[in-house]
């Protein structure tokens, strides 16, 4: 007869039930029965470790916001708890059906100050049983976590950094990103405006690191699609005030003045990432030419507007129990604790090594919500997934776009392909 | 009762073929097919004899499952966006009576025995029990994450209920309205159908592109796995979502989603026999009476592919394609 969940999980309540009564009245009769009391005993810890095998305890590790990072827009609320709300609703879900398999899920989580303390974060997580962590934190911080001695051979999975360079020549074995690179999202954005033929492109950057990135990304995408980018401008101010009484007034005559000079383009597209100045282009251009990139059409993992393929469940579970949007973060989270929800599930197992496998096994896809199963590039455990482009208010398309045809998935057009790769584990 | 249903059905198929063609018109020209429009808010009618749309009726919001009372008077049809069942007289074609269904109703089923509607309300994790004749709710069955494909046994002793996140069919007893057996099948399970004798569920799963087949007579366990795949189809775009099963245990029809193909399957080997090209996402289907004839759903492409079915000679065609409303859903045939 074939074995069934059930009847593991009534036979694992009714040893945790009896046990440890046998265990008491063997002790209370003496020495004459050490040997009895000790293979209790043996039994007893076995029964041990057969309970922690039953529950998995992931550790969210994040950093606090620093204060100066807000978005431009009044619109957009300002979030202390992103990420960590994704990696929660992740849990209850895990133990929706980990209840049917007699698999628990716990979520230990651990906010950080500063990269400083991102060590005595770990320590923390470690010592609330985390066998896994889930990293909401940028580039150098998320390096810090990694060379750090206390994570032992902990999986890391990374919801938070885009780096590309994570994913290509500071590629680690036990680092696995569900959040795309920017090179993912520069794919995206131009498969796209592929679709539209709107391939001549004038480029705004701002100054900071991540934009220097950024730009990159895209000019890595323009190559392997076919677009020009026409011309390239740094936008010369440092961050705004988010509030400003009349601030248009100085903005709709700087940013005609600013594009002016730019060769003929189709579309103006904006590095931003920091969300400085870029909300501010939309509309202020001197020709009349769609804005997109980090600010107006934009490539994006998850966004409000996305209920297709069921997504609205998910906003709903997530509004309901955060009380806000969920946000790509929150995404990001979500899906790294459901892909071991989801190895378990198929496994029967909560060992590491039987999760990791099934992980970046043929096997292995995940319902994400995006129309196509997502699974992970075996060479660099890339989440692959398809990417929202969005406007601020509507999904306008998701890529990859039809007729961008690749030999092993279309989603292996969005990033950096196996053959180009830096990483070598 | 399903057994006569059956020999209805057999019996006029003998007819069919001892009267020949003129009977067969008789037949057919009765019979109509409905299709649930979810953008558009309608329900179109289609002539089974003609092949046109002959009536479009306008219901509640974002209509998708649609089943018919036990006496076939009426025409159910789940509106979401209303959280409420539309029933709709098929005398008149109007909305007669609408009833609430909690939230955001997808898939329903009626119960062979009972006045019986079941509801998958994917925002609550619970499959809903409303007595259509009494207009209550009877009871509410908790199952996994988001509850989507619903199937009732022909004997009416089981209800089996697949929930979308947590990968599960959740075996329910309709005696004891409590779910017994939770058994795991592949990512994002859509749909169920019951082999004639009852003794097998079909559970396609979409994301998976698979279809699991559950021994519903001993272990209540998989017992196989359905693949599907296509020369010059990506894996991801084959994903399994509605399904028909012939009475005669011969054959089963798998829509394929975005492949925009339906599988042939032999259901007894469970070999894929063929792949016919339909519209574009391709989403539910619908057997008429007589089992000669499949229609399809096609999403994106806004029609429904009419399918020649010649079990006997194992020749299947597309024949036609209708344009109905916008994001057609659901299919059913009037019995």
């Amino acid at each position: 007869m074939p074995c069934r969940v059930e009847d593991h999980v009534k036979s694992l309540a009714e040893t945790r039930r009896k046990r440890p009564v046998i265990v008491w009245s063997a002790l209370h009769r003496g020495l004459g029965l050490l040997f009895l009391v000790l293979s209790l005993l043996g039994a007893f810890q076995a029964q041990a470790q057969n309970q922690n095998s039953a529950t998995v305890t992931i550790g969210y590790l994040g950093l606090e916001r620093p204060a100066a990072l807000e978005p431009l827009s009044v619109l957009d609320p300002v979030l202390d708890d992103e990420g960590v709300q994704g990696a929660r609703l992740a849990i209850a879900d895990n133990n929706t059906a980990g209840q049917f398999l007699g698999q628990e899920f716990v979520l230990a989580k651990a906010i950080v100050a500063s990269k400083d303390e991102v060590p005595e974060g770990l320590l923390r997580l470690v010592g609330e049983g985390a066998d896994w962590i889930v990293s909401g934190l940028p580039r150098e911080a998320l390096e810090v976590l990694m060379e750090d001695p206390a994570l032992g051979d902990r999986l890391v999975f990374n919801a938070a950094a885009p780096d590309d360079s994570l994913r290509g020549e500071a590629c680690r074995k036990n680092l696995f990103h569900t959040t795309p690179s920017r090179r993912m999202l520069a794919d995206a954005l131009a498969q796209f405006l592929g679709y539209k033929q709107w391939t001549r492109w004038a480029l705004v950057h701002g100054n900071t690191e991540e934009d220097r990135l950024r730009v990159e990304a895209q000019r890595a995408a323009a190559k392997r699609f076919g677009h020009d980018i026409v011309d390239e401008s740094m936008w010369p101010y440092d961050p705004m005030a988010r509030r400003a009484e009349g601030g248009f007034h100085a903005i709709q005559r700087e940013i005609p003045v600013f594009v002016q000079a730019f060769a003929e383009h189709d579309v103006l597209v904006i590095a931003d990432e920091n969300d400085y100045f870029g909300e501010y282009f939309p509309y202020q251009t001197r020709l009349p030419r769609p804005v997109a990139g980090t600010q107006g059409l934009t490539p994006t993992a998850w966004h409000r507007a996305h209920e297709s393929w069921g997504a609205v469940q998910l906003q709903r579970r997530f509004e309901e129990q955060a009380g806000r949007w969920m946000t790509p973060r929150d995404f990001a989270a979500w899906l790294a604790v459901r892909s071991l929800g989801e190895a378990a599930a198929r496994t029967g197992s909560v060992e590491s090594k039987a999760l990791r496998d099934y992980m970046t096994g043929e096997a292995f896809e995940l319902a994400g919500y995006l129309g196509l199963p997502v699974s992970y590039r075996p060479w660099n455990h890339q989440l692959r997934q398809p990417i929202l482009v969005t406007g601020p208010r509507m999904v306008v398309s998701v890529s990859p776009q039809e007729g961008y045809l690749h030999p092993v998935s279309p989603l292996d057009t969005l990033g950096v392909d196996r053959g180009e790769s830096q990483c070598r584990f | 009762m399903p057994f006569l249903k059956t020999a209805t059905i057999k019996q006029t198929a003998l007819c069919a073929t001892f009267f020949a063609a003129l009977v067969l018109t008789t037949v057919a020209a009765a019979e109509r097919v409905f299709v649930s429009n979810e953008k558009d808010n309608t329900v179109s009618v289609i002539d089974g004899e003609t092949l046109e749309v002959v009536e479009t009726i306008n219901v509640g919001r974002r209509p998708r499952a649609m089943a018919f009372s036990n006496d076939g008077s009426e025409l159910f049809v789940a509106v979401g966006d209303d959280e409420a069942i539309d029933m709709i007289d098929l005398e008149t074609l109007k909305v007669v009576r609408s009833l609430a269904s909690g939230e955001d109703p997808e898939v329903i089923r009626v119960d062979p025995n009972q006045p019986y509607i079941y509801v998958s309300n994917e925002d609550d994790n619970i499959v809903s029990v409303l007595d259509y004749q009494k207009r209550r709710r009877v009871t509410q069955i908790p199952v996994g994450v988001e509850p989507e494909g619903l199937g009732v046994s022909p004997d009416g002793k089981w209800l089996i209920a697949t929930s979308e996140t947590s990968n599960m069919a959740h075996i329910i007893d309709l005696e004891s309205m409590e779910a017994v057996y939770h058994r795991l099948v592949g990512a994002r399970p859509r749909h169920v159908e019951f082999t004639e004798d009852g003794s097998k569920a079909w559970v396609s799963a979409e994301i998976a592109g698979k279809v699991a087949i559950i021994d519903m007579q001993d272990t209540f366990d998989v017992i196989h796995s359905i693949d599907f795949e296509m020369q010059g189809v990506p894996k991801e775009a084959v994903q399994a979502v509605g399904m028909q099963l012939t009475s005669d245990g011969r054959y089963a029809f798998v829509a394929l989603g975005p492949s925009n193909r339906v599988a042939v399957v032999d259901q007894q080997s469970y070999e894929v026999l063929d792949y016919l090209l339909v519209g574009q996402r391709v989403w539910h289907l619908a057997l008429n009476a007589d089992e000669s004839r499949l229609f399809t759903t096609n999403g994106v492409s806004g029609d429904v592919t009419v399918i020649d079915v010649e079990g006997d000679a194992g020749d299947f065609e597309a024949i036609r394609s209708i344009p109905v409303g916008r994001f057609p859903w659901g299919a059913i045939v009037e019995p």
